[in-house]
């Protein structure tokens, strides 16, 4: 037993880890044991990963290639290679994954399970909409192939099924045509909602890679910085490495807090706002900027954070997002790293895929145990009633209701499940 | 068009030398000879291989690691088919110590696989490459090598004699182009140290270990401790006095 902790470090229970090592022998390995549940690289910020006191399947060490066709871009590879690793590998042979999330560091197998999406979900949708098929062991030493197009009920229950229909050996994943490393940018400043939403219509069609960061410390008249980009059309030269920086501590209390938190937010906007606005700049850095620091998560101090996620639908958002920037502003408890983005009209594959229709709005907070709580309570009471969802990648503290009113299709996940899988998660939101 | 680097990797299933492999296929064409006892392994990697990188030529062998003939014989053809580049020495076992104590059969079988093998798959190579007047020869040691601890100390002497054996090497070459390279790591989370991992040690990461690997074997680097902290480490450790060190519960 050792302690594990997830992305916001909320817990460190003792688990027993076992490293998964060679697919081979997977089935032989997976039988036999208590409640488990698969362990990517534990980039989720809450416990959909975790399973105190029990069993966590580790794919660290399944990250083997298995075969690429350098023709049409199809890759199969073992569930725990990192999306960081195909990069560094295919962009330089003119391929690339279609998406990835904010950090390149997460498990093919991870980014299955939570049907992840990206910069650009407006053009290609989640993860799960790039797969071919997927290899499922199950603990009862069964292995089953599924796809889209067979055993699809089973498909649909494992992209997005956060690792409780079994664990996912291999997958072959559809990859795309990359011109190269380098992306054309713009970014803008906006002071508004209706400045945001038409900054984003405007850029959806034309503009492959939209986000913005929004200063929540702003209260209803909120501000902040639209980014978008697409592949540049000069490649020349090679990006420049990464600088790399650690957090080598976890300091005594949380370096965001009340005070710090305007002026960071305020600085970020002051050198953002005046930037130029077209520049190239490399994919890694513009899509991934938290990766070139280690540890970070450390910097909201030993009580660790939440990321709260919600989206909520079109027609509803702008009034559901000026209600949350209201109770966020009342709460004194700001977020650093406000994200915002809109989602296309895409079906999404998973029967509990988090992307829908409309705006999505990721927020962090320090852990400050009931207040935070308590401000939580006014946020869910506006995403229930806007018909909206929280991310189960990001959660660690929804009420079963919400779960339940926000993602109706979950009980038809029941009959796919493996009984051999069970997460703090499943037992917090599912009762098993 | 410049020729492929040749690189032969012994004990290619070891988890640091399959990182370094995939670092050496990143950085450009290479032939990569793999050679393990389990060939089906090696054969998946040399699949893992292939995919992430088109340009690279890799085959896979397998041979007697405990027999001076088998090795004689496997060098000679692999250089024959033209100059080596690199020669990795990766393989290894962290043979547990109470073992070793109750049944000197596995001592032997420790001494054998983590000091006498290398040893002789390291001379072979060093005889040819002498012959062509290039080449490097890396093996990895351990820092375990570097004082003998009640904790493991039959591992800790095979790899303290590669110490002592490479350090003659270098004294042969010295000024020549063969280049003999020491990497000595600390712990790394491997398979080998599954174990101590379960129980909540820090670990130096594989891929950092690889990458400090690739780097020393590409300079030519005599001895490398891996992390670089070991070396200040084990400095202080082997300067304590035996009065002190033998107390010490480590
Ligand atoms: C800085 C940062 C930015 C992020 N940005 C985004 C973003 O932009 N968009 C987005 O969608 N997400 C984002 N995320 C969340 C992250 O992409 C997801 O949490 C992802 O699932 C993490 O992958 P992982 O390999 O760490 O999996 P883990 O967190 O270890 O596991 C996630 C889930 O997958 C399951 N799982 C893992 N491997 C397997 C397997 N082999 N078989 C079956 N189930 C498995 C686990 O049981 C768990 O339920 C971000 C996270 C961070 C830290
Ligand atoms: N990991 C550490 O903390 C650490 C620290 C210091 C030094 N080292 C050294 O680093 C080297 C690589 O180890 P690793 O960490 O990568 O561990 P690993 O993944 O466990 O690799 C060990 C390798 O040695 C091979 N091997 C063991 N016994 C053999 C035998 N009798 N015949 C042929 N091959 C044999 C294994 O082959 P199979 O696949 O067939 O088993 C495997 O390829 C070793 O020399 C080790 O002593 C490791």
């Amino acid at each position: 037993m050792r302690p594990v902790s997830s992305w916001g470090r909320l817990s460190a229970e003792p688990h027993q880890v076992t490293e998964l090592s060679d697919i081979a022998t997977l089935a032989n390995e997976l039988s036999g044991r208590g409640p488990a549940i698969p362990l990517g690289m534990g980039r989720s910020y809450g416990d959909a990963c975790l399973n105190p006191g029990g069993v966590l399947l580790s794919t660290a060490r399944l990250d083997r290639f298995h075969s690429f066709d350098p023709e049409n871009g199809r890759l199969v590879c073992e569930a725990g290679v990192q999306l960081r690793d195909i990069q560094r590998f295919l962009v330089p042979r003119g391929w690339g994954l279609p998406v990835i999330p904010g950090t390149q560091i997460v498990s093919v197998g991870g980014a299955i399970a939570n049907d992840v999406h990206g910069k650009n979900h407006h053009r290609v949708g989640s993860f799960g909409h790039h797969l071919r098929t997927l290899t499922l062991v199950r603990t009862d030493g069964q292995v089953v192939d599924c796809s889209p197009g067979v055993r699809s009920d089973l498909f649909a229950a494992t992209v997005g099924g956060i690792g409780l229909t079994g664990l996912i050996a291999t997958a072959e994943l559809q990859l795309q045509r990359v011109a190269g490393p380098w992306l054309d940018t713009e970014i803008f400043a906006y002071r508004s909602l209706d400045e945001f939403l038409t900054l984003a219509d405007d850029s959806e069609s034309l503009w492959e890679h939209t986000v913005s960061w929004l200063d929540c410390t702003a209260g209803s008249r909120p501000r902040g910085i639209f980014l978008r980009a697409n592949p540049a059309v000069d490649q020349s030269g090679k990006p420049p490495l990464p600088r790399r920086l650690s957090v080598p501590v976890t300091p005594p209390l949380s370096l965001f807090n009340r005070l710090t938190l305007p002026v960071f937010n305020s600085v970020y906007y002051q050198l953002n706002s005046h930037r130029r606005r077209a520049r190239r700049r490399a994919f890694d850095t513009f899509l991934f900027p938290l990766d070139d620091i280690q540890d970070w998560n450390r910097l909201y101090g030993p009580s660790g954070f939440f990321q709260y996620q919600l989206v909520v639908p079109r027609d509803a958002g702008p009034a559901a997002l000026h209600d949350i920037l209201d109770i966020i502003a009342r709460s004194g408890q700001g977020s650093f790293l406000a994200v915002m983005k809109t989602f296309g009209d895409r079906v999404s594959a998973g029967l509990l895929s988090f992307p829908t229709p409309g705006i999505t709005l990721a927020l962090d907070f320090p852990n400050r145990g009931p207040r935070t709580e308590r401000l939580f309570v006014e946020l869910d009471a506006v995403v229930r009633n806007t018909g909206g969802r929280l991310y189960l990648a990001k959660d660690a503290r929804m009420p079963r209701e919400l779960f339940e009113a926000g993602y109706p299709r979950a009980p038809e996940l029941a009959k796919f499940r493996d009984p051999g899988m069970s997460s703090g998660m499943s037992r917090r939101l599912m009762g098993q | 068009m410049d020729q492929k680097k040749r690189i032969v990797v012994i004990g290619a299933t070891s988890a640091i030398a399959e990182h370094c492999c995939r670092l050496w296929v990143q950085c450009g064409p290479v032939e990569l000879i793999l050679v393990a006892r389990n060939v089906e392994l090696a054969g998946r990697i040399a699949a893992d291989l292939r995919a992430r990188a088109d340009q690279a030529e890799i085959s896979v062998e397998t041979l007697d690691f405990l027999s001076a003939p088998a090795i004689a014989a496997a060098v000679a053809r692999w250089t024959a088919q033209g100059p080596v580049d690199m020669a990795l020495i990766a393989h290894g076992v962290l043979s547990p110590q109470q073992p070793c104590q109750d049944d000197i059969e596995q001592a032997r079988y420790s001494i054998e696989v983590n000091g006498v093998s290398p040893v002789l798959f390291a001379e072979a190579f060093a005889g040819a490459m002498s012959r062509v007047g290039r080449g490097t020869i890396g093996m990895i040691g351990s820092v375990a090598g570097d004082r003998g601890r009640r904790a493991n100390y039959v591992y800790g002497a095979s790899k303290a004699l590669m110490d002592r054996y490479a350090q003659g090497l270098q004294h042969r070459f010295a000024g020549s182009g063969v280049k003999i390279v020491l990497i000595k790591p600390g712990p790394t989370d491997t398979p080998m140290t599954a174990q101590y991992k379960a129980r909540g040690r820090r670990l130096a990461s594989v891929e950092s270990v690889a990458q400090g690997t690739v780097d020393a074997l590409e300079r030519g680097t005599p001895v490398a401790y891996l992390p670089r902290k070991w070396r200040l480490i084990m400095f202080v450790v082997r300067a304590l006095p035996d009065f002190v060190f033998n107390r010490l519960n480590i």
